[in-house]
Protein backbone atom coordinates (compact mmCIF):
# COMPACT_ATOMS: atom_id res chain seq x y z
CA UNK A 1 0.00 0.00 0.00
CA UNK A 2 1.38 3.31 -1.09
CA UNK A 3 0.86 6.58 1.54
CA UNK A 4 -2.23 7.78 1.19
CA UNK A 5 -1.77 11.89 1.01
CA UNK A 6 -5.03 13.29 -0.14
CA UNK A 7 -7.22 10.68 0.58
CA UNK A 8 -6.03 9.64 4.40
CA UNK A 9 -9.25 10.22 5.56
CA UNK A 10 -11.48 9.59 2.67
CA UNK A 11 -14.11 7.16 4.13
CA UNK A 12 -16.09 4.76 1.66
CA UNK A 13 -19.68 6.59 3.26
CA UNK A 14 -19.53 9.66 4.38
CA UNK A 15 -17.19 12.93 4.00
CA UNK A 16 -14.16 13.81 6.88
CA UNK A 17 -15.50 15.75 9.71
CA UNK A 18 -13.54 18.88 10.82
CA UNK A 19 -12.29 16.97 13.56
CA UNK A 20 -10.91 14.41 11.56
CA UNK A 21 -9.33 16.86 9.16
CA UNK A 22 -7.57 18.39 12.27
CA UNK A 23 -6.59 14.99 13.48
CA UNK A 24 -4.94 14.37 10.81
CA UNK A 25 -2.88 17.38 11.08
CA UNK A 26 -5.35 19.71 9.32
CA UNK A 27 -4.91 23.66 9.48
CA UNK A 28 -1.43 23.41 11.45
CA UNK A 29 0.66 24.76 8.37
CA UNK A 30 -1.93 27.65 8.36
CA UNK A 31 -1.45 28.21 11.62
CA UNK A 32 2.37 27.73 11.55
CA UNK A 33 2.46 29.82 8.18
CA UNK A 34 0.75 32.40 9.92
CA UNK A 35 2.53 33.18 12.95
CA UNK A 36 6.30 32.36 11.67
CA UNK A 37 6.43 32.41 8.34
CA UNK A 38 6.36 35.24 5.29
CA UNK A 39 4.43 34.99 1.91
CA UNK A 40 7.04 34.89 0.06
CA UNK A 41 9.02 31.53 2.22
CA UNK A 42 5.52 30.38 1.63
CA UNK A 43 5.94 31.25 -2.40
CA UNK A 44 9.74 29.54 -2.16
CA UNK A 45 8.41 25.97 -0.67
CA UNK A 46 5.85 25.34 -3.21
CA UNK A 47 8.38 26.17 -5.86
CA UNK A 48 10.84 23.89 -4.26
CA UNK A 49 8.72 21.20 -3.93
CA UNK A 50 7.96 21.40 -7.91
CA UNK A 51 4.30 20.78 -7.47
CA UNK A 52 2.88 21.01 -10.91
CA UNK A 53 -0.36 22.24 -11.84
CA UNK A 54 -3.40 18.78 -11.44
CA UNK A 55 -5.72 20.60 -13.60
CA UNK A 56 -4.30 19.52 -17.15
CA UNK A 57 -1.67 22.33 -18.10
CA UNK A 58 0.73 20.53 -15.25
CA UNK A 59 2.08 24.33 -15.07
CA UNK A 60 4.09 25.10 -11.96
CA UNK A 61 1.99 26.06 -9.34
CA UNK A 62 5.17 28.00 -7.68
CA UNK A 63 5.85 29.71 -10.81
CA UNK A 64 2.58 30.77 -10.66
CA UNK A 65 2.12 32.46 -7.00
CA UNK A 66 5.70 34.21 -7.40
CA UNK A 67 4.26 35.82 -11.14
CA UNK A 68 1.92 38.10 -8.61
CA UNK A 69 4.46 40.72 -8.51
CA UNK A 70 5.51 42.40 -5.03
CA UNK A 71 3.84 45.68 -5.92
CA UNK A 72 0.56 44.52 -7.89
CA UNK A 73 -2.55 46.02 -7.11
CA UNK A 74 -5.23 44.91 -4.28
CA UNK A 75 -7.51 43.40 -3.91
CA UNK A 76 -6.27 39.95 -5.66
CA UNK A 77 -8.00 37.12 -6.18
CA UNK A 78 -7.57 33.10 -5.28
CA UNK A 79 -9.59 31.07 -7.61
CA UNK A 80 -10.42 27.43 -7.31
CA UNK A 81 -11.04 25.84 -10.67
CA UNK A 82 -13.54 22.67 -9.97
CA UNK A 83 -15.05 23.21 -13.25
CA UNK A 84 -13.61 19.38 -13.97
CA UNK A 85 -15.74 18.93 -17.20
CA UNK A 86 -13.48 16.87 -19.49
CA UNK A 87 -15.00 13.19 -20.04
CA UNK A 88 -12.90 10.63 -17.57
CA UNK A 89 -12.47 13.25 -15.29
CA UNK A 90 -13.76 12.69 -11.76
CA UNK A 91 -11.06 13.54 -8.81
CA UNK A 92 -11.94 16.88 -7.77
CA UNK A 93 -15.76 15.50 -7.49
CA UNK A 94 -14.47 12.84 -5.29
CA UNK A 95 -12.00 14.52 -3.66
CA UNK A 96 -14.32 17.19 -2.27
CA UNK A 97 -16.54 14.40 -0.96
CA UNK A 98 -13.46 13.23 0.87
CA UNK A 99 -12.10 16.03 2.62
CA UNK A 100 -13.65 19.34 1.76
CA UNK A 101 -11.02 21.08 4.55
CA UNK A 102 -7.94 19.74 2.81
CA UNK A 103 -9.16 22.29 -0.56
CA UNK A 104 -10.22 25.61 2.20
CA UNK A 105 -6.91 24.90 3.47
CA UNK A 106 -5.06 24.79 0.97
CA UNK A 107 -6.80 27.99 -0.81
CA UNK A 108 -6.42 29.72 2.43
CA UNK A 109 -2.37 29.29 2.03
CA UNK A 110 -2.64 29.87 -1.93
CA UNK A 111 -4.24 33.13 -0.64
CA UNK A 112 -1.69 34.31 1.50
CA UNK A 113 1.15 33.74 -0.64
CA UNK A 114 -0.45 35.79 -2.81
CA UNK A 115 -1.89 37.71 -0.62
CA UNK A 116 -5.35 37.34 -1.93
CA UNK A 117 -8.50 38.55 0.31
CA UNK A 118 -11.18 37.13 -2.19
CA UNK A 119 -11.18 33.51 -2.68
CA UNK A 120 -14.10 31.79 -5.12
CA UNK A 121 -14.34 28.13 -5.87
CA UNK A 122 -15.99 28.03 -9.07
CA UNK A 123 -17.92 24.38 -9.90
CA UNK A 124 -20.42 23.35 -12.24
CA UNK A 125 -23.29 22.86 -11.70
CA UNK A 126 -23.58 19.26 -12.09
CA UNK A 127 -21.61 19.31 -9.21
CA UNK A 128 -24.37 20.81 -6.99
CA UNK A 129 -23.97 18.30 -3.80
CA UNK A 130 -20.09 19.29 -3.75
CA UNK A 131 -21.18 22.94 -4.12
CA UNK A 132 -23.25 22.61 -0.98
CA UNK A 133 -21.10 20.73 0.93
CA UNK A 134 -18.52 23.22 0.43
CA UNK A 135 -20.43 26.14 1.26
CA UNK A 136 -21.11 24.24 4.49
CA UNK A 137 -17.53 23.42 5.38
CA UNK A 138 -16.58 27.07 4.61
CA UNK A 139 -18.93 28.31 6.95
CA UNK A 140 -17.53 25.87 9.45
CA UNK A 141 -13.75 27.21 9.12
CA UNK A 142 -14.98 30.27 9.53
CA UNK A 143 -16.07 30.28 12.52
CA UNK A 144 -13.38 28.39 13.74
CA UNK A 145 -11.68 31.88 12.52
CA UNK A 146 -9.95 29.83 9.69
CA UNK A 147 -11.71 32.19 7.40
CA UNK A 148 -12.80 35.69 7.66
CA UNK A 149 -10.77 38.77 8.91
CA UNK A 150 -7.79 38.22 10.74
CA UNK A 151 -7.44 34.48 10.20
CA UNK A 152 -5.81 32.98 13.74
CA UNK A 153 -5.35 36.13 15.25
CA UNK A 154 -2.96 37.44 11.95
CA UNK A 155 -3.39 40.16 9.44
CA UNK A 156 -4.28 37.82 6.95
CA UNK A 157 -8.06 38.30 5.88
CA UNK A 158 -10.00 35.53 3.35
CA UNK A 159 -13.66 35.51 2.76
CA UNK A 160 -14.36 32.20 0.28
CA UNK A 161 -17.60 31.81 -1.72
CA UNK A 162 -18.38 29.49 -4.22
CA UNK A 163 -19.71 30.26 -7.37
CA UNK A 164 -22.13 27.73 -9.97
CA UNK A 165 -22.01 27.72 -13.40
CA UNK A 166 -23.97 27.71 -15.94
CA UNK A 167 -22.57 24.56 -17.58
CA UNK A 168 -19.93 24.78 -20.41
CA UNK A 169 -16.53 23.01 -21.07
CA UNK A 170 -14.73 26.42 -22.01
CA UNK A 171 -15.26 27.48 -18.34
CA UNK A 172 -12.96 24.91 -17.15
CA UNK A 173 -10.33 27.10 -18.99
CA UNK A 174 -8.51 29.80 -16.64
CA UNK A 175 -9.22 33.06 -19.08
CA UNK A 176 -13.14 31.97 -19.87
CA UNK A 177 -13.65 30.76 -16.69
CA UNK A 178 -12.56 34.80 -15.69
CA UNK A 179 -14.98 35.82 -17.96
CA UNK A 180 -17.58 33.78 -16.56
CA UNK A 181 -17.14 35.00 -12.72
CA UNK A 182 -17.71 38.35 -14.32
CA UNK A 183 -21.05 37.73 -16.09
CA UNK A 184 -19.45 37.96 -19.25
CA UNK A 185 -19.75 35.37 -22.28
CA UNK A 186 -17.30 32.63 -21.21
CA UNK A 187 -15.22 32.77 -24.42
CA UNK A 188 -11.42 32.54 -23.29
CA UNK A 189 -8.67 35.61 -23.85
CA UNK A 190 -5.36 35.44 -24.69
CA UNK A 191 -2.74 36.97 -22.47
CA UNK A 192 -1.29 39.46 -22.44
CA UNK A 193 -2.27 40.62 -19.99
CA UNK A 194 -1.56 37.21 -17.88
CA UNK A 195 -4.62 36.42 -15.14
CA UNK A 196 -1.78 37.20 -12.48
CA UNK A 197 -1.43 40.40 -13.48
CA UNK A 198 -4.88 42.10 -14.62
CA UNK A 199 -7.42 38.83 -13.90
CA UNK A 200 -10.73 39.01 -12.52
CA UNK A 201 -12.15 42.59 -12.82
CA UNK A 202 -8.63 43.80 -13.75
CA UNK A 203 -6.72 42.51 -10.38
CA UNK A 204 -4.18 39.86 -9.82
CA UNK A 205 -5.64 36.59 -10.40
CA UNK A 206 -4.42 32.74 -9.28
CA UNK A 207 -6.33 29.95 -10.36
CA UNK A 208 -5.86 26.37 -9.23
CA UNK A 209 -7.08 23.28 -9.64
CA UNK A 210 -8.76 21.69 -6.90
CA UNK A 211 -6.19 18.45 -6.45
CA UNK A 212 -3.02 21.29 -6.72
CA UNK A 213 -4.78 23.26 -3.79
CA UNK A 214 -5.21 20.04 -1.99
CA UNK A 215 -1.21 19.54 -1.58
CA UNK A 216 -0.29 22.57 -0.94
CA UNK A 217 -1.22 22.13 3.49
CA UNK A 218 0.98 18.38 3.20
CA UNK A 219 3.97 20.56 1.41
CA UNK A 220 3.95 23.12 3.73
CA UNK A 221 3.83 20.91 7.08
CA UNK A 222 6.29 18.24 5.82
CA UNK A 223 8.81 20.29 3.62
CA UNK A 224 9.36 20.03 0.15
CA UNK A 225 11.97 17.13 0.26
CA UNK A 226 9.55 15.15 1.61
CA UNK A 227 6.98 15.74 -1.24
CA UNK A 228 9.29 15.31 -3.83
CA UNK A 229 10.08 11.77 -2.13
CA UNK A 230 6.65 10.72 -2.32
CA UNK A 231 7.20 10.59 -6.40
CA UNK A 232 8.86 6.91 -7.20
CA UNK A 233 10.34 8.66 -10.30
CA UNK A 234 13.04 11.23 -10.36
CA UNK A 235 11.44 13.74 -12.67
CA UNK A 236 8.61 13.92 -10.45
CA UNK A 237 6.83 15.04 -7.18
CA UNK A 238 3.91 14.27 -4.78
CA UNK A 239 1.31 11.56 -5.21
CA UNK A 240 -1.27 11.88 -8.23
CA UNK A 241 -5.13 10.53 -7.54
CA UNK A 242 -6.15 8.71 -10.71
CA UNK A 243 -9.60 8.86 -12.19
CA UNK A 244 -9.64 5.14 -14.11
CA UNK A 245 -12.71 4.23 -16.13
CA UNK A 246 -13.83 2.37 -19.02
CA UNK A 247 -13.25 -1.23 -19.32
CA UNK A 248 -11.82 -2.37 -15.81
CA UNK A 249 -13.22 -4.29 -12.69
CA UNK A 250 -13.25 -1.45 -10.45
CA UNK A 251 -13.38 1.91 -12.16
CA UNK A 252 -13.10 5.13 -9.35
CA UNK A 253 -10.08 7.10 -8.06
CA UNK A 254 -7.03 5.91 -6.39
CA UNK A 255 -3.68 8.00 -5.07
CA UNK A 256 -0.87 6.49 -5.91
CA UNK A 257 2.61 8.03 -6.42
CA UNK A 258 3.42 10.14 -9.37
CA UNK A 259 5.29 7.35 -11.52
CA UNK A 260 3.35 4.74 -10.93
CA UNK A 261 3.42 2.30 -13.70
CA UNK A 262 0.46 2.23 -15.87
CA UNK A 263 -0.08 -1.60 -15.89
CA UNK A 264 0.02 -1.65 -12.22
CA UNK A 265 -3.13 0.75 -11.40
CA UNK A 266 -4.64 -1.03 -14.13
CA UNK A 267 -4.28 -4.45 -12.86
CA UNK A 268 -3.23 -4.09 -9.00
CA UNK A 269 -5.99 -1.24 -8.25
CA UNK A 270 -9.07 -0.72 -10.64
CA UNK A 271 -9.11 -4.50 -10.23
CA UNK A 272 -7.62 -5.81 -13.67
CA UNK A 273 -10.12 -6.02 -17.13
CA UNK A 274 -12.99 -7.84 -17.30
CA UNK A 275 -13.45 -11.65 -18.30
CA UNK A 276 -12.93 -11.43 -22.19
CA UNK A 277 -11.43 -8.22 -22.25
CA UNK A 278 -7.71 -7.00 -23.16
CA UNK A 279 -6.17 -4.08 -22.76
CA UNK A 280 -5.95 -2.00 -26.20
CA UNK A 281 -5.03 1.46 -25.50
CA UNK A 282 -6.09 3.95 -23.00
CA UNK A 283 -6.35 7.53 -23.11
CA UNK A 284 -4.04 8.69 -20.10
CA UNK A 285 -5.21 11.63 -19.01
CA UNK A 286 -8.55 12.95 -19.98
CA UNK A 287 -10.35 13.60 -23.51
CA UNK A 288 -7.38 15.56 -24.54
CA UNK A 289 -4.81 13.67 -24.33
CA UNK A 290 -3.41 10.97 -27.06
CA UNK A 291 -4.13 7.15 -27.24
CA UNK A 292 -2.01 5.71 -25.63
CA UNK A 293 -0.96 2.18 -27.35
CA UNK A 294 -0.23 -1.07 -25.57
CA UNK A 295 3.20 -0.97 -26.20
CA UNK A 296 3.68 1.36 -23.48
CA UNK A 297 1.26 -0.55 -21.33
CA UNK A 298 4.22 -0.42 -18.38
CA UNK A 299 4.96 3.11 -18.85
CA UNK A 300 5.79 5.41 -15.37
CA UNK A 301 2.74 7.78 -14.79
CA UNK A 302 4.46 11.35 -14.81
CA UNK A 303 4.21 14.83 -16.14
CA UNK A 304 7.75 14.07 -18.11
CA UNK A 305 7.70 10.42 -18.94
CA UNK A 306 4.14 11.18 -20.58
CA UNK A 307 5.50 13.88 -22.38
CA UNK A 308 8.76 12.10 -23.45
CA UNK A 309 6.62 9.65 -25.64
CA UNK A 310 4.43 12.80 -27.20
CA UNK A 311 1.83 11.95 -24.70
CA UNK A 312 0.68 13.95 -21.86
CA UNK A 313 -0.43 13.13 -18.39
CA UNK A 314 -3.44 15.85 -18.18
CA UNK A 315 -5.94 14.88 -15.33
CA UNK A 316 -4.23 11.67 -14.70
CA UNK A 317 -8.11 10.56 -15.85
CA UNK A 318 -7.13 7.34 -17.40
CA UNK A 319 -10.16 5.41 -19.98
CA UNK A 320 -9.35 1.96 -20.98
CA UNK A 321 -10.50 0.63 -23.98
CA UNK A 322 -10.52 -3.14 -24.98
CA UNK A 323 -9.74 -5.00 -28.22
CA UNK A 324 -14.06 -5.34 -28.83
CA UNK A 325 -13.91 -1.39 -28.94
CA UNK A 326 -13.78 0.55 -31.82
CA UNK A 327 -11.30 3.36 -31.47
CA UNK A 328 -13.18 5.69 -34.74
CA UNK A 329 -16.16 5.18 -32.80
CA UNK A 330 -14.73 6.15 -29.47
CA UNK A 331 -12.83 8.90 -31.67
CA UNK A 332 -16.01 10.24 -33.29
CA UNK A 333 -18.06 10.13 -29.32
CA UNK A 334 -14.76 12.62 -28.55
CA UNK A 335 -14.51 14.52 -31.45
CA UNK A 336 -19.06 14.80 -30.74
CA UNK A 337 -18.21 16.09 -27.22
CA UNK A 338 -15.40 18.88 -28.29
CA UNK A 339 -17.52 20.06 -31.31
CA UNK A 340 -20.46 20.35 -29.05
CA UNK A 341 -18.73 22.15 -26.82
CA UNK A 342 -16.21 24.65 -28.78
CA UNK A 343 -17.18 27.85 -27.91
CA UNK A 344 -17.40 29.41 -30.90
CA UNK A 345 -15.20 32.28 -31.28
CA UNK A 346 -12.04 31.04 -33.51
CA UNK A 347 -12.56 29.71 -37.04
CA UNK A 348 -10.32 26.65 -36.54
CA UNK A 349 -12.31 25.34 -33.99
CA UNK A 350 -15.81 26.26 -34.84
CA UNK A 351 -15.22 25.04 -38.57
CA UNK A 352 -12.39 22.61 -38.01
CA UNK A 353 -14.01 20.35 -35.70
CA UNK A 354 -17.54 19.78 -37.39
CA UNK A 355 -15.44 19.14 -40.38
CA UNK A 356 -13.71 16.11 -38.58
CA UNK A 357 -16.76 15.05 -37.17
CA UNK A 358 -18.22 14.32 -40.37
CA UNK A 359 -15.52 12.76 -42.20
CA UNK A 360 -15.04 10.13 -38.95
CA UNK A 361 -18.59 9.94 -39.33
CA UNK A 362 -18.34 8.80 -42.81
CA UNK A 363 -15.16 6.48 -41.62
CA UNK A 364 -17.44 4.85 -39.52
CA UNK A 365 -20.14 4.57 -41.77
CA UNK A 366 -18.03 2.32 -43.85
CA UNK A 367 -18.39 5.40 -46.32
CA UNK A 368 -14.98 6.77 -46.10
CA UNK A 369 -11.69 6.56 -48.82
CA UNK A 370 -7.91 6.59 -47.99
CA UNK A 371 -8.04 10.78 -48.98
CA UNK A 372 -9.94 10.92 -45.28
CA UNK A 373 -7.06 10.02 -43.80
CA UNK A 374 -4.83 13.10 -45.29
CA UNK A 375 -7.79 15.29 -44.78
CA UNK A 376 -8.15 14.66 -41.11
CA UNK A 377 -4.41 15.04 -40.65
CA UNK A 378 -4.52 18.44 -42.51
CA UNK A 379 -7.72 19.61 -40.50
CA UNK A 380 -5.70 18.25 -37.24
CA UNK A 381 -3.07 20.84 -38.13
CA UNK A 382 -5.63 23.54 -38.07
CA UNK A 383 -6.67 23.33 -35.02
CA UNK A 384 -2.90 23.59 -33.55
CA UNK A 385 -3.73 27.64 -34.96
CA UNK A 386 -7.09 27.83 -32.51
CA UNK A 387 -7.27 30.80 -29.82
CA UNK A 388 -7.49 28.45 -27.05
CA UNK A 389 -5.84 24.81 -26.09
CA UNK A 390 -9.54 23.35 -26.05
CA UNK A 391 -8.79 22.70 -30.48
CA UNK A 392 -5.73 21.61 -29.86
CA UNK A 393 -6.52 19.22 -27.17
CA UNK A 394 -9.22 17.90 -29.54
CA UNK A 395 -6.74 17.04 -32.04
CA UNK A 396 -4.84 14.42 -29.86
CA UNK A 397 -7.10 12.13 -30.11
CA UNK A 398 -7.38 12.28 -33.89
CA UNK A 399 -3.44 12.60 -34.20
CA UNK A 400 -2.98 9.54 -31.97
CA UNK A 401 -6.24 7.56 -33.46
CA UNK A 402 -3.86 7.88 -36.85
CA UNK A 403 -0.25 7.35 -35.53
CA UNK A 404 -1.36 4.36 -33.84
CA UNK A 405 -4.33 3.08 -35.28
CA UNK A 406 -4.07 3.97 -38.58
CA UNK A 407 -4.70 0.05 -39.81
CA UNK A 408 -8.00 0.07 -37.72
CA UNK A 409 -8.89 3.54 -39.65
CA UNK A 410 -8.07 1.60 -43.15
CA UNK A 411 -9.93 -1.76 -42.44
CA UNK A 412 -13.20 0.92 -42.06
CA UNK A 413 -12.48 1.93 -45.59
CA UNK A 414 -10.96 -0.82 -47.27
CA UNK A 415 -14.10 -3.32 -46.03
CA UNK A 416 -17.00 -0.45 -46.30
CA UNK A 417 -17.97 -0.76 -42.69
CA UNK A 418 -17.07 -1.02 -39.43
CA UNK A 419 -14.94 -4.17 -38.40
CA UNK A 420 -16.42 -4.18 -34.75
CA UNK A 421 -20.37 -3.51 -35.74
CA UNK A 422 -20.72 -7.56 -35.29
CA UNK A 423 -18.94 -8.02 -32.25
CA UNK A 424 -20.80 -5.51 -30.62
CA UNK B 1 -45.31 38.17 -13.07
CA UNK B 2 -42.09 37.26 -10.64
CA UNK B 3 -43.54 36.86 -7.38
CA UNK B 4 -42.69 40.11 -4.84
CA UNK B 5 -41.05 37.49 -2.48
CA UNK B 6 -38.42 36.41 -5.11
CA UNK B 7 -37.83 39.47 -6.72
CA UNK B 8 -36.78 40.91 -3.22
CA UNK B 9 -34.60 38.09 -2.23
CA UNK B 10 -33.01 38.80 -5.07
CA UNK B 11 -32.78 42.33 -5.74
CA UNK B 12 -30.96 41.89 -1.96
CA UNK B 13 -28.33 39.70 -3.01
CA UNK B 14 -27.64 41.84 -5.79
CA UNK B 15 -27.23 45.40 -4.04
CA UNK B 16 -24.69 43.26 -1.47
CA UNK B 17 -22.88 42.07 -4.56
CA UNK B 18 -19.54 44.55 -5.33
CA UNK B 19 -20.47 43.29 -9.19
CA UNK B 20 -23.58 42.80 -9.50
CA UNK B 21 -23.17 41.19 -13.23
CA UNK B 22 -20.96 38.32 -11.10
CA UNK B 23 -24.73 37.02 -9.92
CA UNK B 24 -26.03 36.64 -13.16
CA UNK B 25 -26.28 32.91 -13.43
CA UNK B 26 -27.68 32.50 -10.20
CA UNK B 27 -30.14 34.71 -10.96
CA UNK B 28 -30.98 33.13 -14.15
CA UNK B 29 -31.38 29.93 -12.50
CA UNK B 30 -33.48 31.83 -9.51
CA UNK B 31 -35.88 32.64 -12.08
CA UNK B 32 -35.78 29.44 -14.31
CA UNK B 33 -36.73 27.66 -11.36
CA UNK B 34 -39.84 30.25 -10.28
CA UNK B 35 -40.95 29.94 -14.44
CA UNK B 36 -39.91 26.53 -15.44
CA UNK B 37 -37.50 27.81 -17.89
CA UNK B 38 -35.90 31.21 -18.79
CA UNK B 39 -38.71 32.65 -20.58
CA UNK B 40 -38.83 35.88 -22.19
CA UNK B 41 -40.50 37.68 -18.88
CA UNK B 42 -37.66 36.13 -17.16
CA UNK B 43 -34.58 37.79 -19.36
CA UNK B 44 -36.48 40.86 -19.42
CA UNK B 45 -36.72 40.58 -15.76
CA UNK B 46 -33.02 39.49 -15.17
CA UNK B 47 -31.66 42.19 -17.20
CA UNK B 48 -33.43 44.62 -15.30
CA UNK B 49 -32.81 43.67 -12.16
CA UNK B 50 -28.94 43.02 -13.05
CA UNK B 51 -28.70 46.65 -15.25
CA UNK B 52 -27.83 44.61 -18.19
CA UNK B 53 -29.52 44.49 -21.85
CA UNK B 54 -31.90 41.89 -22.27
CA UNK B 55 -29.56 41.12 -25.24
CA UNK B 56 -26.80 40.42 -23.00
CA UNK B 57 -28.47 37.89 -20.76
CA UNK B 58 -29.60 36.35 -24.18
CA UNK B 59 -26.05 35.41 -24.83
CA UNK B 60 -25.41 33.86 -21.48
CA UNK B 61 -28.50 32.06 -21.48
CA UNK B 62 -27.80 30.56 -24.70
CA UNK B 63 -24.61 29.32 -23.83
CA UNK B 64 -25.35 27.44 -21.05
CA UNK B 65 -26.00 23.79 -20.84
CA UNK B 66 -28.61 24.46 -17.52
CA UNK B 67 -30.21 27.26 -18.62
CA UNK B 68 -32.90 26.15 -20.50
CA UNK B 69 -34.92 29.24 -22.97
CA UNK B 70 -37.50 26.27 -23.90
CA UNK B 71 -39.86 25.04 -21.70
CA UNK B 72 -39.21 22.13 -20.02
CA UNK B 73 -40.50 18.64 -18.55
CA UNK B 74 -41.21 19.08 -14.33
CA UNK B 75 -38.02 16.27 -14.70
CA UNK B 76 -34.95 17.36 -16.86
CA UNK B 77 -33.38 14.04 -17.63
CA UNK B 78 -29.63 14.84 -19.13
CA UNK B 79 -28.21 11.79 -20.10
CA UNK B 80 -24.99 11.79 -20.72
CA UNK B 81 -23.57 10.55 -24.41
CA UNK B 82 -19.53 10.80 -23.65
CA UNK B 83 -17.26 7.98 -23.51
CA UNK B 84 -17.39 6.46 -21.01
CA UNK B 85 -21.06 5.70 -21.00
CA UNK B 86 -20.62 5.50 -25.02
CA UNK B 87 -18.46 2.61 -24.17
CA UNK B 88 -20.75 1.12 -21.69
CA UNK B 89 -23.66 1.27 -23.72
CA UNK B 90 -25.12 4.29 -23.12
CA UNK B 91 -26.96 4.32 -26.67
CA UNK B 92 -28.99 1.33 -25.52
CA UNK B 93 -29.89 2.87 -22.30
CA UNK B 94 -31.13 6.31 -23.90
CA UNK B 95 -33.11 4.36 -26.51
CA UNK B 96 -34.84 2.58 -24.24
CA UNK B 97 -35.89 6.24 -22.38
CA UNK B 98 -36.85 6.91 -25.75
CA UNK B 99 -39.23 4.16 -25.74
CA UNK B 100 -40.86 4.47 -22.50
CA UNK B 101 -41.22 8.03 -22.39
CA UNK B 102 -42.44 7.82 -25.86
CA UNK B 103 -40.37 10.72 -26.62
CA UNK B 104 -37.20 11.61 -28.93
CA UNK B 105 -33.70 13.44 -27.77
CA UNK B 106 -34.74 16.84 -26.91
CA UNK B 107 -38.59 16.60 -26.07
CA UNK B 108 -41.02 16.56 -23.24
CA UNK B 109 -43.68 14.04 -22.48
CA UNK B 110 -47.46 14.90 -23.22
CA UNK B 111 -47.95 15.46 -19.61
CA UNK B 112 -45.28 17.87 -19.04
CA UNK B 113 -43.30 15.65 -16.64
CA UNK B 114 -40.00 14.73 -18.41
CA UNK B 115 -37.74 16.08 -20.89
CA UNK B 116 -34.76 14.70 -22.09
CA UNK B 117 -31.79 16.59 -23.16
CA UNK B 118 -28.33 14.93 -24.06
CA UNK B 119 -25.37 16.24 -22.33
CA UNK B 120 -21.73 15.74 -21.93
CA UNK B 121 -19.78 13.73 -19.29
CA UNK B 122 -21.29 14.28 -15.97
CA UNK B 123 -18.51 13.22 -13.67
CA UNK B 124 -19.82 10.11 -12.83
CA UNK B 125 -17.87 8.08 -15.38
CA UNK B 126 -16.76 5.65 -12.38
CA UNK B 127 -20.85 4.65 -12.41
CA UNK B 128 -21.08 4.89 -16.57
CA UNK B 129 -23.79 4.77 -18.22
CA UNK B 130 -24.88 7.61 -16.29
CA UNK B 131 -27.37 10.44 -16.30
CA UNK B 132 -28.83 13.56 -14.39
CA UNK B 133 -32.25 14.41 -13.29
CA UNK B 134 -32.65 17.79 -11.69
CA UNK B 135 -29.30 17.83 -11.09
CA UNK B 136 -28.99 14.62 -8.91
CA UNK B 137 -27.15 11.50 -10.81
CA UNK B 138 -27.88 8.10 -11.11
CA UNK B 139 -25.17 5.46 -12.06
CA UNK B 140 -24.86 2.23 -13.72
CA UNK B 141 -27.89 2.53 -15.45
CA UNK B 142 -29.77 -0.54 -16.72
CA UNK B 143 -33.83 -0.25 -17.80
CA UNK B 144 -34.82 -2.09 -14.24
CA UNK B 145 -33.11 0.45 -12.94
CA UNK B 146 -34.63 3.33 -15.43
CA UNK B 147 -38.32 1.51 -14.59
CA UNK B 148 -38.04 2.30 -10.63
CA UNK B 149 -36.39 5.75 -11.29
CA UNK B 150 -39.18 7.00 -13.56
CA UNK B 151 -42.12 5.11 -11.45
CA UNK B 152 -40.79 7.09 -8.25
CA UNK B 153 -40.67 10.21 -10.14
CA UNK B 154 -44.31 9.80 -11.43
CA UNK B 155 -45.56 8.86 -8.04
CA UNK B 156 -43.64 11.68 -6.27
CA UNK B 157 -45.10 14.39 -8.73
CA UNK B 158 -48.46 12.74 -8.37
CA UNK B 159 -48.51 13.42 -4.52
CA UNK B 160 -46.76 16.73 -4.84
CA UNK B 161 -49.97 17.80 -7.10
CA UNK B 162 -52.90 16.40 -4.62
C1 LIG C 1 -10.87 23.69 -22.55
C2 LIG C 1 -10.19 23.63 -21.23
C3 LIG C 1 -10.86 23.17 -20.12
C4 LIG C 1 -10.24 23.11 -18.88
N1 LIG C 1 -10.94 22.66 -17.80
C5 LIG C 1 -10.35 22.63 -16.59
C6 LIG C 1 -11.08 22.19 -15.44
O1 LIG C 1 -12.24 21.83 -15.54
N2 LIG C 1 -10.44 22.17 -14.24
C7 LIG C 1 -9.15 22.57 -14.11
O2 LIG C 1 -8.61 22.58 -13.01
N3 LIG C 1 -8.44 22.99 -15.17
C8 LIG C 1 -9.02 23.03 -16.41
N4 LIG C 1 -8.31 23.48 -17.48
C9 LIG C 1 -6.93 23.94 -17.26
C10 LIG C 1 -6.94 25.37 -16.77
O3 LIG C 1 -6.91 26.22 -17.90
C11 LIG C 1 -5.76 25.70 -15.88
O4 LIG C 1 -4.59 25.28 -16.49
C12 LIG C 1 -5.85 25.09 -14.50
O5 LIG C 1 -7.10 25.28 -13.90
C13 LIG C 1 -4.83 25.71 -13.61
O6 LIG C 1 -4.76 25.01 -12.39
P1 LIG C 1 -3.49 24.10 -12.06
O7 LIG C 1 -2.28 24.91 -12.40
O8 LIG C 1 -3.62 23.84 -10.62
O9 LIG C 1 -3.60 22.89 -12.90
C14 LIG C 1 -8.91 23.54 -18.75
C15 LIG C 1 -8.22 23.97 -19.87
C16 LIG C 1 -8.85 24.02 -21.11
C17 LIG C 1 -8.07 24.50 -22.27
S1 LIG D 1 -10.31 27.02 -29.79
FE1 LIG D 1 -12.53 26.59 -29.68
S2 LIG D 1 -13.00 26.90 -27.52
FE2 LIG D 1 -11.02 27.91 -27.88
S3 LIG D 1 -11.53 30.03 -28.45
FE3 LIG D 1 -11.47 28.89 -30.36
S4 LIG D 1 -13.61 28.29 -30.67
FE4 LIG D 1 -13.43 28.84 -28.53
S1 LIG E 1 -18.49 9.80 -19.70
FE1 LIG E 1 -20.50 9.66 -18.90
S2 LIG E 1 -20.25 10.41 -16.88
FE2 LIG E 1 -18.28 10.66 -17.75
Amino acid sequence: MYPQVLFQNRKSDRIATLEEYRQSGGYQALADVLKNRSYQDVRQTISDAELLGRGGAAFPTGMKLTSVAEDAPFPRYIVCNADEMEPGTFKDRVLIHADPHMIIEGMILAGYAALAEHGIIFIRPEYENAARILEREIAVARKQGYLGPNILGSDYCLEIVVHRSGGRYICGEVTAQLNALMGKRPNPQQPPPYATEKGLWGMPTVTSNVESLACIPHILRNGQQWFKDLALTQSAAGTKIFAVSGKVNRPGCYELPMGVRLSEIIEEYAGGMPDGSEFKACLPGGASTCFLPREHYDIAMDFQTLRDIGNRLGTGAIMVFDQKTCLVGATLNLIEFFTRESCGWCTPCREGLPCIREILQRIENGQGEDEDITRLERMCKHLWNAYCALAPGAASPVESLLKYFGDEVRQHIRQKQCPFKESQ
Amino acid sequence: MLPEKIKHRLEQQIAGAEHPRELVVDVMFALQEHFGYLSDEAVAEAAGMLDMTPLEIEELATFYTFVYRQPVGKYVIHVCDSVVCWMNGVESIKDYLCRQLDIADGETTADGLFTLLPVCCIGYCDRAPAMLINKKAYGHLTPEKIDKILEKLKTEALQKTE
